[in-house]
């Protein structure tokens, strides 16, 4: 009598429990302390990502086995998965750690800074700072040459008595940071025009073409002196020191004290001269990250040379853009295969819990515009954020990835499901009652089958939000199509970028046509013209 | 699921001094009605006058505030709702049809919904008995009827059950004249045949005096006059009658 009856609740646990297994599948196995390999991490910078690409390299040239994350979100993130063990080290330095971890004022020497993030790091959470590296990455407050003519502007005093005719391109981090903005406040009385949040792969050229007219760069940066701007010199000693440092994790420290001596070997060995020519190898001149790491480690003397350096084009960057995606083909045919494993996991269990929902506040409809707002909040929150909220709970990886757009997902379906179901043809719906059918076979015949086209349209606007948001799963070190591009944003590889980019719109375009596929064959026939 | 069986004497349709008020405004002021075994009678009004409301007052889609409604000579309160729904045929204005299914068994409906036998043989009957073959209109979908095909079909999945009463709300309105025409004469033939006590909701007069044997005229929520349509027609009650005929043209 009914075509749903078919689909009992069971066959749809037995699909969630599918669905489940393979969301497994994604994730690496467990394995014990004595084998695992160690789990280097980077935040989302050029600088970061070549420094955890040199403690990779120095533990592989140990012996040591070793997965790379590189690119996690932001210090929140970073910190938040070595605390809870996710990762085993990353670059870090001591201002940040000061600042932004242990909330306190930016003041104090360098040794003093160093001294007390040790302590409170492994008094709080067991969390160890190796001897620093030897050069200082400090924020360096930059604007364009002409400006600093223009205005006489040597010093940051100079610019706050200027500053409100300036447009400012700050990180995000920048912009909340006790060490960044408001900070600059205080210390200087400096209050910019306007305040744009931009990311730093593309901050230097917005303040290059005058979008912006100042910008927090790293002092370390290969691309400042590039574009000629002037950095304003700090001359209130408002920023703390930035030393760099490998950041150990609890696990390592008790567990592989000889790989936390093969990492403490780096100590001193990189000063602001060599830090600022590296960068400049990977952001400027676009050369590839693991030659650069290797050729840094045998310039210090940690590694044995290789025999030859560069033998061939393995990724065909002398040719196309066309040649190099296709020399990346099988590393970007993996990524997207992850992609789609992580979209599909979590837009299916999102339909799965959101359908069935959308049915049962139809028959609650008093409290239900209460709980889809209350869903709809999940939209509020910026990926990031809802990212970082997660690990303390998940830890990084596939796990908070899917959750998190699981969470996102659920929302457009439930919101269509039940609009799609309250709003179905009211004639039909009452006539239906008018003739003695009841509530639930009215939902059962008539207004789930109705609905399905607008359903369906839920889960397509989902399925290309998740195929967009799922890159964003490259912070947390999830994988999938995102991780090209935060490695690419990162060390300004523009062609990097685009071999995430490119697969992630193809794989939207075509989720979303296979997807109509799909709605046409579940419409009920009768439905085609209306629907 | 048993048919509620109908006692055969008394009135079968009664509404006594029923006040139905929406957020405290009344729309249905003690009004008093009652339709015998076979009788048509239309609730003639303007929009608001309450007439819908009075009509689906019998199949308990809403409950009177105060007075009696009986079907079949028993307080609907005292029947249970989606039985006495099943009971009873209904058409509105815009067919209201299910969209996905064939109009076979949108016209089944009601005879499926209560366990009769051979419920696409009663269908099939009462599709001819509203001038459509089956064979021909049976497979198809309401989007591809014409308006009045639409109310037929929707007249038909009405009676397809053989119910003893028919409410009709407003079941021409969105019919272009010629085929209002058409469809006021078949569904008066269809009517008398088969002897159903039917209340029909109309706003247009004429269509009343056509069909009905009695026709009730109402103006916000209380009766002008009650009275067979010839009556109406020779000796309207009240100059508020007087000018709907008149403006029918039926003076």
């Amino acid at each position: 009598m009914t075509q749903f009856r078919k689909l009992p609740w069971l066959r749809s646990a037995g699909l969630a429990i599918t669905w489940l297994g393979l969301a497994l599948t994604l994730c690496p196995t467990a394995t014990s302390a004595q084998s695992a390999p160690v789990i280097v991490a980077s935040k989302p910078f050029g600088e970061s990502f070549l420094l955890a690409e040199m403690f990779a390299q120095l533990l592989e040239s140990r012996g040591f086995e070793v997965e790379r994350r590189l690119g996690l979100g932001a210090t929140e993130i970073a910190f938040q998965a070595l605390r809870t063990g996710a990762i085993d080290v990353y670059p870090e330095y001591t201002g940040t750690g000061l600042v932004a971890v242990l909330d306190q004022s930016p003041e104090g020497s360098a040794g003093d800074v160093f001294r007390t993030v040790s302590r409170e790091f492994r008094e709080r959470w067991g969390v160890h700072w190796l001897p620093p590296l030897g050069f200082e990455n400090t924020y360096a407050i930059a604007v364009r040459r002409e400006s600093a003519e223009a205005d006489g502007l040597r010093t940051l005093s100079d610019l706050a008595r200027v500053a409100d005719g300036y447009v400012g391109g700050f990180s995000p981090d920048f912009i909340g940071r006790l060490d960044g903005l408001p900070g600059l406040r205080s210390a200087y009385g400096l209050r910019v025009q306007a305040e744009r949040s931009l990311l730093q792969a593309v901050k230097y050229e917005a303040l290059d073409r005058g979008e912006v007219d100042v910008v927090d760069g790293y002092s370390t940066d290969g691309r400042i002196d590039r574009y000629d701007f002037v950095v304003l010199e700090d001359d209130r000693e408002f920023f703390p020191p930035y030393e760099a440092s490998p950041l150990v994790g609890r696990r390592l420290w008790d567990t592989r004290p000889d790989a936390v001596r093969a990492l403490s070997e780096l100590a001193g060995m990189l000063d602001d001269e060599a830090m600022r020519a590296l960068n400049r190898r990977i952001e400027v001149d676009e050369e590839e990250l693991e030659t650069v790491a290797r050729d840094a480690l045998t310039d210090i003397g940690l590694v044995a040379g290789p025999a030859i350096r560069m033998v061939s084009d393995p990724e065909g960057r002398a040719g196309s853009l066309g040649a190099y995606l296709l020399a990346r083909r099988i590393e970007i045919l993996d990524l997207t295969i992850r992609h789609i494993l992580l979209v599909s996991v979590s837009l299916v269990s999102a339909t799965l819990v959101a359908i069935p929902l959308g049915l049962l506040l139809e028959r609650a409809r008093r409290s239900a515009e209460a709980i889809i707002r209350a869903i709809g909040l999940f939209q509020t929150i910026p990926s990031i954020a809802l990212l970082a909220f997660m690990i303390p709970l998940l830890g990084i990886g596939v796990v908070p990835a899917l959750v998190a757009l699981f969470l996102y997902s659920l929302f457009p379906i439930l919101r269509n499901t039940y609009t799609g179901i309250t709003d179905a043809d009211p004639a039909a719906v009452d006539s239906a009652r008018s003739l003695g059918m009841t509530e639930a076979q009215i939902l059962k015949q008539i207004r789930l089958p109705l609905a399905i086209p607008v359903i369906m349209a839920g889960v397509r606007t989902a399925a290309v939000i998740t195929v967009g948001t799922a890159t964003l799963a490259a912070f947390i070190g999830a994988g999938g199509l995102g991780d090209p591009i935060v490695a690419g944003l990162a060390l300004s590889d523009s062609w990097m970028i685009l071999s995430g980019a490119i697969p992630a719109a193809i794989l939207a375009f075509l989720v979303d046509g296979a997807l109509g596929v799909l709605q046409r064959i579940v419409t009920p026939t009768g439905l085609e013209i209306a629907g | 699921m048993r048919d509620q069986a109908l006692p055969t004497d008394g009135p079968v349709l009664s509404a006594k001094d029923v006040v139905k008020r929406f957020d405290s405004v009344p729309v249905l002021n003690h009004v008093t009605l009652s339709a015998e075994r076979g009788d048509i009678i239309a609730l003639v009004g303007e929009s608001g006058s309450g007439k819908t409301t009075l009509l689906r007052l019998f199949n308990r889609m809403i409950t009177a505030d105060d007075g009696e409604v009986c079907v079949g000579g028993r307080n609907v309160h005292t029947l249970n709702p989606v039985q006495l729904r099943r009971s009873i045929g209904y058409v509105q204005q815009q067919g209201g049809l299910i969209p996905h299914w064939t109009v076979l068994r949108n016209v089944a409906l009601v005879p499926r919904l209560r366990r009769m036998a051979s419920p696409d043989e009663l269908a099939s009957m009462a599709l001819q008995l509203v001038g459509l073959s089956p064979d021909e209109f049976g497979s198809r979908r309401p989007g591809e009827l014409s308006g009045g095909q639409e109310q037929r079909v929707a007249l038909a999945r009405a009676l397809a059950a053989e119910p003893e009463i028919i409410l009709l709300d407003e079941p021409f309105r969105a019919l272009d004249a010629i085929t209002r025409a058409e469809l006021v004469e078949s569904v008066h033939a269809v009517l008398r045949e088969i002897g159903v006590t039917a209340l029909l909701v109309t706003h247009d007069i004429r269509t009343a005096l056509d069909i009905a044997d009695r026709v009730a005229v109402l103006r916000s929520g209380r009766f002008e006059q009650v009275a067979p349509a010839a009556e109406l027609r020779s000796s309207p009650a009240t100059p508020y009658v007087q000018q709907l005929l008149q403006r029918a043209g039926e003076a």
